[in-house]
This record gives structure tokens, C-alpha cells and sequence, in this order.
């Protein structure tokens, strides 16, 4: 696939602002004792990524101004489920903002926290589910697909969690944030190498003989149809080199796990100030940005078998 | 009807495929005879041609008689060599939307734009509804949908719908443009369902077969493979001798004008 960077933004954007949500929630429901400014000022990070988010969704429509046709089919499509689901989700999180302007609120600190989990797992759930759901698109239908979703999201949530508490001064805060993103940030980089190494070994189940029905062993194509390239040739085929990819995969490595779970590490043992899980949200964005990339570039789309040569 | 056509389907191998409640009983679709298809493209132009001023159009050009023309079309003919030379064989393949009858493409539109019509089986885009999303191009493993990049609603083969129902032109008129631009009779069009027609007869006795089984989208579009033609003056092939006694001379071999003449 061609990665549209408009739903590279997005899904990295809105993901970080649910990771963001969920670890804020889990602070409160383990009663973590947080000033009710930096939890609404968390909560207000988190709402202007989510929209941040929804409006580079926007970018990759064809007609931005019919999407709200787009929530109809919900008995059928993910994608119709993640447009419910994500404005429903961002008004959960602006309830939450606005009912904990009070300290002691109860909904601020039992149901909305609990409410807000449920909602951010369903939305992982529906982002994800528009990739996996692509049975013919291999590299992306499989349950790690998901799983990434989500580690990859509650990763970056909780690493900008750590950094927002320790511009705070939250030290409490810290104390959890930082532990929970240095094990997701670390499980997240197991689970994502084990979706690059199944990937990797994937013997696609559409050949050029099953696409075309044509037996010969040997069979290639000679034209595809036209000689300067149609949506097919620019939607699906990302013309990146293999050393590119192979770069972008070290950023991702680098950048969206090694350095982050470093720094984060550092400051846990002491040995880094707290102020280094800033820097680690820093190094952690554009690694993000990469991977997620990647997780398009990857995808090869069985409709490429019919468009391999220009003549 | 129903029930005549359950009954007929009922002997044939579509009784191991679970056909759902709701499956049309017609199913309008083409079939791509690869035998006599010559690669001339008069079917990707006259397609282009009638729908950039039909209902679905206009197709968007881009640049068209510069460096780097692209655009918007429904059909696309391509061109596969296989074997190894000398012994090659150049086969050339149209290639348009399939019309599945399980079509992926149209349960993940969000908008309901995609849609599979009730009454013939043709798989359309209300382009009103469209909201350029694209996520049905990805869902279609055949690669037959293709943006509009002036209009930025999806577009795809309609088997003219604009043409197949327009009562005021003649019988012979009623079919999609690309059939009708075929000089070699390589595009047939019918209703797949009905066990006589046309499209029936030939997918039976030519050995239809579909793109990407593997996936189960249950293409309409079915494909008539390439045949081994007799050569004037050689033997003709073993597969078309007479089975009764296969050392026979083949009466006419090259000679026999049925042998290239179009079926219709």
C-alpha cells in the first residue's frame, strides 16, 4: 500500500490520545492522589489529539463535507463503527474534563475513568479491525494487528503521560506512568517484532496464475494496460526502495522503542532526571510516525499482481 | 421461477456453495472469452468512451495527450506471456469489475454508496453518497475500482446500466458498450443465473472459470480459457480429435471456418 499520511497522523495522533486517557485513568482508579488541574490538563492533551486526529481523517477524504454519511453502515463496516465511535469517545473524554473541575467527584474518579477504558479499547478495537477485517490483505489480517494497535497506543499514552507528570511536578503520577510505559513500550516492541517475523516468512495465497488463471509455470506480465500509471499504480504501490524500508524499520526500532524505553528506564532507577521522559516523548513521535508507515508500506495488496509492468 | 432455478442449480456444483436468502435471482455479468481476444482495446475505449457521457460519467483525463496521460476507466486490457521461448504464448486480458456475488468491497463502505442491486446483481456506486474514502478500492482484491481524481468519488464498471435498460434503443443495442465494441466476439454478456443463456451455456462447456478462487468473492465475470487452434496444414490438437477414434484425420483441419469465426 501507498501510506496516506493523513491516516498515518491519525491513527498515531488519536492512539497517543487514548494511551494518554487510559493511563490517566488508571492513575485515578488506583488512587493515585493527582491535582485536579493536571488531570484536566492531561485530559485536554489527550481531547486535542483525538481531534487533531479526526481532522487529519478528514484530509483523506474525497468529499470531507458528505463524512457524516459515513456512520450508516455500522451494522457492516469498521470504519462506520470508528466514525461513531471516536466522536462518542471524544465527548466522553470532554464529560470527563468538565466533571472534574471538582476534586471529589465521584463520576470523575470511578465511572468515567471505567467508561473511558471500555471507550478507548473499542475504538483500538475498530481502528484495527478496518485493517484486519482485509482478509486478502495478509500482512494485515492477523489478531497482532490489533494487539499493535493497541501496545502501540498505550505506549505512546503513557510515555506522554510520564512527560506531562513530570513537567507537572506530578511526582506521584510519575511513579506510576513511568513503570507502565517502560513494560508496554517494551511488550509493544516483542508484539511488533512478531508481526514484522510472521510477515517476513508470508507465502501470499494469490499468485499471478491464480489472479489471471492462466497454469503456466512461467507466466509474466508484458503490460499492464496503460503506460503512465492510474489510481492502481499510485493507491497501492509505495515506491520505496528496500534499503529506504529497511531504514524506516531501524527509525521505528530506534526511535519509537529502544530510545524511549532508555530514557524512561533512566529516570525510573534515578539515574536520568524526570524531565529525560520529555525527551523521550520527543524521540518516541517521529519513531511513531515510522512505524505506523511501515505497518501501510507493508501491506501488499493482491490487486499488484495485475499491475506490475509499464508498456 | 425460484424454485425452478434452485432446482436447476441444485444439480450443478453451485449446490455446494451456500447461496444466501437474499442472493438476486438474476445475475448480470460478462464472460471473457481469452481465445479470441486480441488485445486491440477497442473495448477499454468504447467503454471509456460511452461512460464519460453516460450516467457515470464524466471520467476525469488528466494531461491526456501530454507526456504522463492518466485517468479514470472501468476496463483495462493487459497483456501475460507465459511459457518459456520459444514455446510462448501471448494472452491478453481484459480486465473490469466482476460483479462477485459476495462482494467485499461493499459491505466495508461506510456510507452504503457501494451496493449490490437487488434485481441483476450489478455492483454500483451512488455517487452522491460517496464520500471518497476509498477503503472499497482496498477491499477489492482485483484492483477494479478506481477513483475519479476530478469528481473524488469512486468509480467502477456499471455493465452500463445506462445502456442494458434504456428502452428506446433497439435489442441489439441493450448491451454494455464494450461488448458491443468487440470485433473478435470476445466479451459475452448475460445473465449467469439463467442456465440457458448464453454466458451459461459457454461458462459450462468452455470451462468458465473465475479470478482469485481462493478468496471466495464468487466473481460473476467469469474467464473462457485460451484453446490450442489448429494450424493449416498440421494436425489439429489432441484435445479437439474425435474422441471415438482419436487416430482419425481430422476432417478440414485449418480449413474448417467455424474453427475462427466468431460463435455468435
Amino acid at each position: 500500500m501507498n501510506p496516506a499520511f493523513s491516516v498515518v497522523v491519525f491513527t498515531t495522533a488519536a492512539g497517543a490520545g487514548q494511551g494518554l486517557v487510559v493511563a490517566l485513568a488508571i492513575a485515578l482508579l488506583t488512587g493515585v492522589p493527582m491535582a485536579p488541574s493536571f488531570v484536566r490538563a492531561g485530559l485536554l492533551v489527550a481531547i486535542v489529539l483525538l481531534v487533531v486526529g479526526l481532522a487529519s481523517s478528514f484530509l483523506h477524504l474525497g468529499r470531507p463535507l458528505r463524512a457524516w454519511r459515513a456512520a450508516a453502515m455500522w451494522r457492516t463496516s469498521w470504519l462506520s463503527r470508528e466514525v461513531i465511535v471516536l466522536p462518542a469517545f471524544i465527548a466522553l473524554i470532554a464529560l470527563w474534563w468538565l466533571s472534574a473541575r471538582e476534586p471529589g467527584s465521584p463520576p470523575a474518579r470511578l465511572a468515567l475513568p471505567i467508561a473511558a477504558i471500555a471507550g478507548a479499547a473499542l475504538l483500538w478495537y475498530c481502528t484495527a479491525m478496518i485493517y484486519a477485517c482485509l482478509r486478502f490483505i495478509e500482512e494485515w489480517a492477523q489478531p497482532l494487528t490489533v494487539v499493535n494497535f493497541i501496545l502501540l497506543g498505550l505506549s505512546s499514552g503513557s510515555v506522554l503521560a510520564s512527560a506531562l507528570a513530570a513537567l507537572a511536578g506530578e511526582n506521584r503520577a510519575l511513579a506510576l506512568a513511568a513503570p507502565l510505559a517502560l513494560v508496554v513500550t517494551l511488550i509493544a516492541w516483542v508484539s511488533r517484532t512478531a508481526a514484522w517475523r510472521r510477515n517476513a516468512d508470508l507465502r501470499h495465497r494469490s499468485t499471478l496464475q491464480s489472479a489471471t488463471g492462466i497454469a503456466s509455470a512461467r507466466l509474466a506480465q508484458t503490460s499492464m494496460g496503460m503506460s503512465a500509471g492510474s489510481f492502481n499504480t499510485r493507491e497501492f504501490f509505495h515506491r520505496a526502495s528496500a534499503v529506504a524500508l529497511r531504514r524506516i524499520k531501524g527509525i521505528a526500532i530506534v526511535f519509537a522503542f529502544a530510545l524511549p524505553a532508555l530514557l524512561v528506564a533512566g529516570v525510573i532507577v534515578g539515574a536520568l532526571p524526570a524531565l529525560a521522559c520529555v525527551a523521550a516523548l520527543i524521540v518516541q513521535a517521529p519513531g511513531l510516525i515510522a512505524d505506523r508507515w511501515l505497518f501501510f508500506a507493508q501491506a501488499k495488496h493482491p490487486q499488484n499482481l495485475y499491475y506490475q509492468v509499464v508498456s | 421461477m425460484i424454485a425452478a432455478l434452485k432446482a436447476l442449480f441444485g444439480r450443478g456444483e453451485a449446490a455446494a456453495v451456500a447461496v444466501p436468502a437474499d442472493a438476486p435471482v438474476r445475475q448480470l455479468a460478462l464472460v471473457i472469452d481469452l481465445n479470441v481476444c486480441v488485445g486491440c482495446h477497442a473495448c477499454v475505449t468504447s467503454c471509456k468512451e460511452w461512460n464519460t457521457g453516460g450516467a457515470a460519467g464524466p471520467l476525469f483525463d488528466d494531461n491526456p495527450y501530454g507526456a504522463n496521460p492518466t485517468g479514470t476507466f472501468f476496463n483495462r486490457v493487459q497483456t501475460y506471456e507465459a511459457g518459456v521461448f520459444p514455446n510462448t504464448e501471448t494472452i491478453h486480458f481484459p480486465k473490469s469489475c466482476l460483479h462477485c456475488e459476495d462482494p467485499p468491497c461493499v459491505p466495508v463502505c461506510p456510507t452504503g454508496a457501494s451496493y449490490k442491486r437487488k434485481s441483476d446483481g450489478i455492483v454500483l456506486v451512488d455517487y452522491d453518497k460517496c464520500i471518497g474514502c476509498k477503503y472499497c478500492a482496498w477491499a477489492c482484491p482485483y484492483g477494479a475500482r478506481e477513483i475519479d481524481e476530478a469528481r473524488q468519488v469512486m468509480t467502477k464498471c456499471t455493465l452500463c446500466v445506462d445502456r442494458i435498460e434504456d428502452a428506446t434503443l433497439s435489442a441489439e443495442d441493450r448491451k454494455p458498450a464494450c461488448v458491443k465494441a468487440c470485433p473478435t466476439g470476445a466479451r459475452l454478456f448475460g445473465d449467469v443465473k439463467d442456465p440457458d443463456s448464453e454466458v451459461s451455456r459457454a461458462i459450462r462447456e468452455r470451462g468458465g472459470y473465475s479470478l482469485m478462487p481462493e478468496w471466495q468473492t464468487r466473481p460473476a465475470n467469469q474467464y473462457l480459457p485460451r484453446r490450442i487452434t489448429a494450424v493449416a496444414g498440421s494436425p489439429k490438437h489432441a484435445d479437439e480429435r474425435d474422441e471415438a477414434n482419436p487416430r482419425a484425420p481430422v476432417a478440414g483441419a485449418g480449413a474448417d471456418p467455424a474453427s475462427i469465426a466468431p460463435r455468435r
